[in-house]
């Protein structure tokens, strides 16, 4: 390292090769001021390749399924017997398990999510906000595969108890414990929505002589109504793709009924079945995997869509 | 005057100012009814799993039979597990947000890519095993160890680590860049000498969130064929290995079998719960923390 002193004060050569040494870091800036955007667009790429990635495999792989199972059959069929004899390829006793069990917890998420957010939203101090928002957190960090665990040894155990004819493995269960599941989430994103409403409309309805009750239904509610109904949305494309809760305390029965005290298989207890079992690569059981993978993954993509649809189409602008 | 009555308004608004205060109990239950599952869950878990939760089990190896039973072999499994994931996912979360946040213009690019993380993030967990175990496992033939389950959770939790590192630098104050360009650095060393390193917390309590999510995660795993029946330790990235979810999921399913197991399941879940807490609330505590202070 040669300091600008003791280069200024030598020889004219000196100078030419400080200035030389500086174009030269210069110009490695330069690479470098060049080179890191380019890289890092790179990396930012890579989720657009894992997109592409999932919906190249799960098409060529799904085509290769409709090859042996006719796409009308698979997507009308009320029989699921995958390993039989006869084999017999329906989705749509797994449709039927997957919208039952979401419909529970939709049932039981809605109203608790959209009364924790008014409470979260209207009534609550902010110190009691500032416990309550971080328990509900931790609620959504409990794994799945622990709620599953609650759901088998203790919920069902306790629903037997008033419904006797519930069997062992049934819907009715997984269905209520992934309506807890998905409470934290349609609690946060509706108080997101109802914060979001000015404060001067909540003044005007109360100079008006409104309760808070009142405020919060005839003027809150409503004006945050589309992010409330996204949350909605985005909470049942959440228990649609919920897989360990229903893949242990709802069997494996393909049964094609409304009755939730029996047990039903959902899409993605589906998937679990057959990959934790010798399903040999290139059977067509294999290949059906990939047939509900992707009728699950378009589900939940359209849920998402239509969401952020509603939530962009609809909102009211202040 | 005629058309003041007072009686009949005033009984009116009793039942309006009730209807509100009965409404307040009501939604406070609903917003406590979520905790108080928890509560019973915590309870039911800790009566069935502590008396099971011993120096033994922590330490032990995988064994059939219960009372022999350990967990070291999916604890150890875990830390190799992070070792694929928490690189792989802080080179390109961070790089991906820096890309998104400081480099893209505001054009169909990034539009496109930022549409495409969101959806991303919405993808059930499964469909990224059903990715790993076409992709990973079979097609570039790692088989079910580290490597291939570390990707797959990586590509789970990265719509996760973005988005969150986005908001952490959209937060820093622009006149930290501004000062640092007025004094004669250029992009890059703006970004990597003031505004990473401002953001720096703020990302950590992202990526800490989405690292427990991985930890947690069972499905995935099950598509990948990760075995819970595992005696040996991993002692490399290249190894087969298993982790706490899977084997809670085979004792749990197990339990008709073998009742103990019932304990097992119980016991792993309080380990598995009690590493998860610490994460997150860790990670909620430096985030408050952080708000308060901006």
């Amino acid at each position: 390292m040669t300091s600008p002193f003791q280069a200024s004060s030598s020889s004219s050569s000196g100078i030419r090769d400080l200035i030389r040494h500086n174009q030269d870091k210069k110009s490695f800036r330069k690479t470098i001021e060049v080179w890191i955007p380019r890289f890092l667009f790179l990396l930012a790429s890579l989720s657009v390749l894992t997109t592409v990635g999932i919906l190249i495999i799960l098409l060529t792989e799904a085509i290769e399924f409709f090859k042996t199972v006719p796409i009308l059959d698979f997507f009308t069929g009320t029989v699921l017997k995958p390993l039989s004899q006869t084999p017999a390829f329906g989705i749509l006793p797994l449709v039927m398990g997957t919208l039952v069990s979401s419909g529970i917890a939709i049932l039981v998420a809605g109203p608790i999510g959209l009364m924790a957010a008014i409470y979260l939203s209207e009534y609550a101090s902010r110190r009691v906000r500032s416990v309550l928002k971080p328990a509900l957190e931790l609620l959504a960090g409990v794994p799945t595969i622990v709620y599953g665990f609650f759901a088998f040894t203790f919920v069902t155990p306790l629903l037997r108890q008033w419904i006797p004819s519930l069997e062992a493995t049934n819907i009715l269960s997984p269905g209520l414990v992934m309506g807890v599941m998905i409470i934290p989430m349609i609690a946060s994103l509706s108080e997101d929505a109802m914060r979001s409403v000015p404060q001067a409309m909540r003044e005007g309805s109360a100079a008006l002589g409104s309760t808070k009750l009142e405020t919060a239904l005839k003027v809150v509610v409503p004006a945050a109504l589309s992010g409330i109904i996204a949350s909605f949305v985005l909470g049942i494309s959440r228990a649609l793709g919920e897989t360990m809760i229903v893949a242990i305390a709802s069997g494996s029965s393909k049964n094609f009924t409304f009755d939730i005290t029996e047990s039903m298989q959902t899409m993605t207890a589906y998937i679990v079945e057959v990959t934790s079992g010798d399903a040999a690569a290139g059977s067509t059981v294999y290949y059906s995997l990939y047939a509900v993978a992707m009728t699950l993954f378009a589900t939940t993509l359209l849920m998402n869509l239509l969401a952020g649809k509603i939530a962009r189409k609809f909102r009211e602008v202040y | 005057m005629l058309h003041t009555r007072q009686s009949p308004n005033s009984s009116r608004i009793r039942f309006r100012l009730l209807a509100d205060r009965s409404a307040k109990i009501v939604f406070g239950a609903a917003a406590l009814f979520g905790i108080v599952i928890m509560g019973i869950l915590l309870v039911r878990i800790t009566s069935e799993g502590l008396s099971w939760l011993s120096l033994d089990f922590l330490t032990g190896r995988f064994s059939t039979t219960p009372e022999r039973a350990g967990i070291m072999g999916a604890v150890l499994g875990t830390f190799w597990l992070l070792a694929v994931v928490v690189p792989v996912t802080m080179l390109i979360g961070i790089g991906s947000a820096v890309y998104l946040e400081l480099y893209s213009k505001n054009g169909k690019i990034r539009t496109f890519i930022q549409t495409n993380i969101g959806n991303l993030a919405g993808v059930p967990s499964i469909v990224f095993g059903i990715l790993g175990l076409t992709v990973f496992v079979r097609a570039l033939g790692f088989g079910s160890v580290v490597l291939a389950g570390g990707l797959t959770l990586s590509l789970l939790i990265l719509p996760i680590v973005i988005v969150s590192a986005q908001e952490a630098l959209r937060s820093v104050p622009h006149q930290l860049g501004d000062a640092s360009y007025a004094l004669g650095a250029s992009k890059w060393q703006t970004i990597q000498s003031v505004i990473l390193p401002v953001a720096l917390p703020t990302i950590l309590t992202g990526a800490i969130l989405a690292l427990s999510r991985a930890i947690g995660e069972t499905a995935p795993l099950v598509v990948l064929g990760i075995p819970a029946l595992l005696i040996p330790f991993p002692g490399g990235i290249l190894d087969r290995f298993t982790v706490l979810p899977m084997q809670i999921y085979y004792w749990t399913l197990d339990a008709a079998l073998v009742a103990d197991y019932a304990h097992l399941a119980a016991a792993a879940s309080i380990v598995l719960l009690i590493s998860l807490f610490l994460l997150n609330g860790s990670a909620i505590y430096l985030r408050n923390k952080y708000t308060i202070k901006a």
